[in-house]
């Protein structure tokens, strides 16, 4: 049995436009040890799904679907019994650690919460273990760190804070949410082998949102592209890299400027922008905006195709697509 | 020889922080710490570097928004600071900016018509048929329609907004706009239009860009010229394809290769190498993550000396590190 199954995950936010679904129908598995990135624009529909995993949503937000940890279903637990599960089992790490946290706290108090509250630790052995978890996150004199506040750190710095914070139970589910977005290269390239290691030293399951497909690239398994709430191609990360079976894939590929030698053709674009969550079409929700368009697109969301080993795209023209190129 | 367009003279900005002891006197933070570069017409500048290191800052320095604590700005030969309050504000008819959020910075309660007007009412003596004819001038430049004046800024996307605000930065027709992480805050697909938009417009206008970005691929694609920056200093300065083919300081090398690609089958090469302690003491502020450092750079800060026409580096190892 994986460690986390989701199942027909539909998450319908109330917008001022009406109702709209933010997820539509998603459907994965992870185990641990195992890495799954998720690519997508603002508004596809990823951030939802985290937070759909941490019943995190907002207070109008309606599920459907099933989402299960170790066999346990998510979906119909309360409060109490989730407030037992988060920051225990399961932890996510934040897009931005500017905001996320707290500001009037210590550092040290911050990372030991967690501990005090799920495991029972006294205070001072909170303490005690919040300086291993500073130390093995790689920041720089920790004991000095445990009684600073947020602000007296650098972005990088606060990062780590973060990991070290959503570590310190030895959760089985680790979400990381772009986190990296807000930082350089450099330290983006250092958080991300930190995590790594982490999940190979403990055996979590990462499940890595980013936008940056370059990240997903180099630090995810297998990895799932989401477009309009709905995952429009979903394989090994390889596969995916080597067909590109959506044209949304491929639109994104596209379109990101490139290192190298700097030329004169103008970068690719994907016409329009993405649409509104009340507005989204009945057929393909990237049809509107696809080159390859044909009419039957409109009649209802393609179903997954197999495009090889795992590998599945929601383009009724996918074989096309991957065959002329 | 004609003055260029920009010149900064060992531009130094020091910021206080609050006061953590009554006794003591407040600590501060250099934030700009000696910066001298010159930006010649036509040869847009990048400047890019972490967060922190000082890039908004020289931006806003440029803009004459905050005065230098010490060195001086020349803009086309005249110095920013010597100018009277009112000579200052025709001369920003010139220089221009745009900024990284396009939700903030654009006035929701204004139609977008107006807020397109605003330089040209406040700056210049334009009246009300040629601002309204010079808007939907403008509009139409950077892709939107004369009836979109109308509008206001909740009726548009990220990247409509961030057209609106370029189309604001262009309507004085200024020499030169600093662009504050024009496209960070898009997506990707819709980062590309504005990227397009903004080379067009170069051409078209003749305008010259200072653009602050921690994207090396975004600088990649408008920039002639790269200045790194790294803790208040310049660290390395060449024109774009010199700087990514031969790199010449270790930071430069460090953020080229970190930038990941995304390529099937790649896998990261995993740096074990824990964040070093601050403490720099008088040596080379990159020195403590610098892997090509030597006794002298931990007592010794290197100056930006040139290497070649054109390309200059702070690094004891310079030639080294382009060596590879």
């Amino acid at each position: 049995m994986p460690l986390l199954e989701v199942e027909n995950l539909t998450v319908t936010l109330a917008t001022n436009r009406g109702p709209g679904d933010a997820v539509r129908n998603v459907a994965f598995a992870l185990d641990r040890g195992e890495t799954l990135g998720l690519v997508g624009e603002s508004g596809c529909g990823k951030s939802i799904t985290a937070l759909a995993l941490m019943s995190l949503l907002p207070e109008r937000a309606r599920i459907a679907g099933s989402i299960r940890l170790d066999g346990r279903e998510l979906t119909t637990l309360g409060e109490d019994q989730l407030c037992g599960l988060r920051g225990d089992r399961m932890a996510m790490i934040f897009q931005e650690p500017m905001t996320s946290l707290n500001p009037v706290q210590t550092i040290g108090r911050q990372v030991a919460e967690p501990l005090i509250l799920h495991k029972g630790m006294t205070r001072a052995a909170a303490r005690e273990r919040a300086l291993d978890l500073l130390d093995r996150v790689g920041l720089p004199n920790p004991a000095a760190r445990l009684d600073q506040f947020p602000h007296q750190l650098s972005g990088g710095q606060r990062q780590r804070v973060m990991i070290a914070m959503a570590l310190a139970c030895d959760p089985d589910l680790l979400i990381a949410d772009e986190p990296t977005t807000a930082l350089d290269v450099t330290i983006q390239g250092q958080i991300l082998d930190l995590i790594l290691d982490l999940v190979e030293e403990r055996g979590m399951a990462l499940l890595l949102i980013s936008h940056d497909l370059g990240v997903i690239a180099e630090t995810t398994q297998r990895m799932m592209v989401m477009y309009g709430g709905s995952v429009v191609e979903a394989g090994p990360t390889a596969e995916v890299f080597a067909r590109m079976a959506h044209p949304y894939t491929r639109g994104l590929f596209a379109a990101r400027p490139k290192l190298g030698p700097a030329t004169e053709t103008p970068l690719a674009t994907i016409a329009g922008v993405v649409p509104e969550l009340a507005d989204l079409p009945p057929g393909c929700p990237f049809a509107n905006r696809c080159p390859l368009m044909i009419p039957p697109c409109n009649d209802g969301l393609p179903p997954p195709l197999p495009m090889g080993p795992d590998h599945i795209s929601r383009c009724i023209r996918a074989r096309e697509l991957v065959a002329s190129a | 020889m004609s003055a260029a367009l920009v010149e900064a003279e060992r531009l130094r900005k020091v910021y206080a922080l609050p006061r953590e002891r009554l006794t003591a006197p407040a600590p501060q933070v250099v934030a700009v710490d000696g910066v001298s570069f010159t930006l010649q017409a036509g040869r847009s500048l990048a400047v890019v570097g972490e967060s922190g290191s000082g890039k908004s800052t020289l931006a806003r320095l440029v803009m004459a928004l905050e005065p230098p604590t010490a060195g001086r700005i020349l803009q086309s030969g005249r110095d920013l600071a010597a100018l009277s309050p009112g000579e200052l504000r025709r001369a920003r008819a010139d220089f221009q900016m745009v900024f990284q959020d396009p939700y903030g910075s654009l006035d929701p309660r204004r139609t977008v018509g107006w807020t397109i007007a605003e330089p040209l009412s406040a700056l210049t003596d334009a009246g009300r048929a040629e601002q309204r004819e010079r808007v939907a001038e403008m509009l139409a430049q950077v892709g939107l329609r004369a009836a979109d004046a109308e509008k206001y800024p909740h009726e548009f996307s990220g990247g409509q907004r961030q057209r609106i605000a370029i189309a604001r930065a262009l309507i004085t027709r200024p020499k030169l706009i600093v662009a504050d992480e024009p496209v960070s805050a898009l997506d990707v697909s819709v980062q590309a239009q504005v990227l397009n938009l903004m080379r067009e417009l170069e051409a078209r206008f003749g305008v010259t860009y200072l653009l602050i970005s921690h994207d090396l691929a975004v600088v990649n694609y408008v920039a002639a010229e790269i200045a790194v920056m790294y803790r208040g200093r310049i660290v390395e300065q060449a024109p774009t394809r010199a700087l990514f083919d031969r790199p010449a300081h270790p930071y430069t090398r460090a953020l080229l290769e970190a930038v990941p690609k995304p390529e099937p089958g790649r896998t990261r090469r995993r740096r074990a190498r824990a964040e070093p302690a601050g403490e720099i003491g008088t040596g080379c502020s990159f020195a403590p993550r610098c892997p090509f450092a030597i006794d002298r750079c931990r007592v010794e800060a290197p100056s930006l000396r040139k290497l070649e026409t054109g390309h200059a580096a702070a690094c004891h190892r310079a030639e080294e590190v382009i060596a590879g």
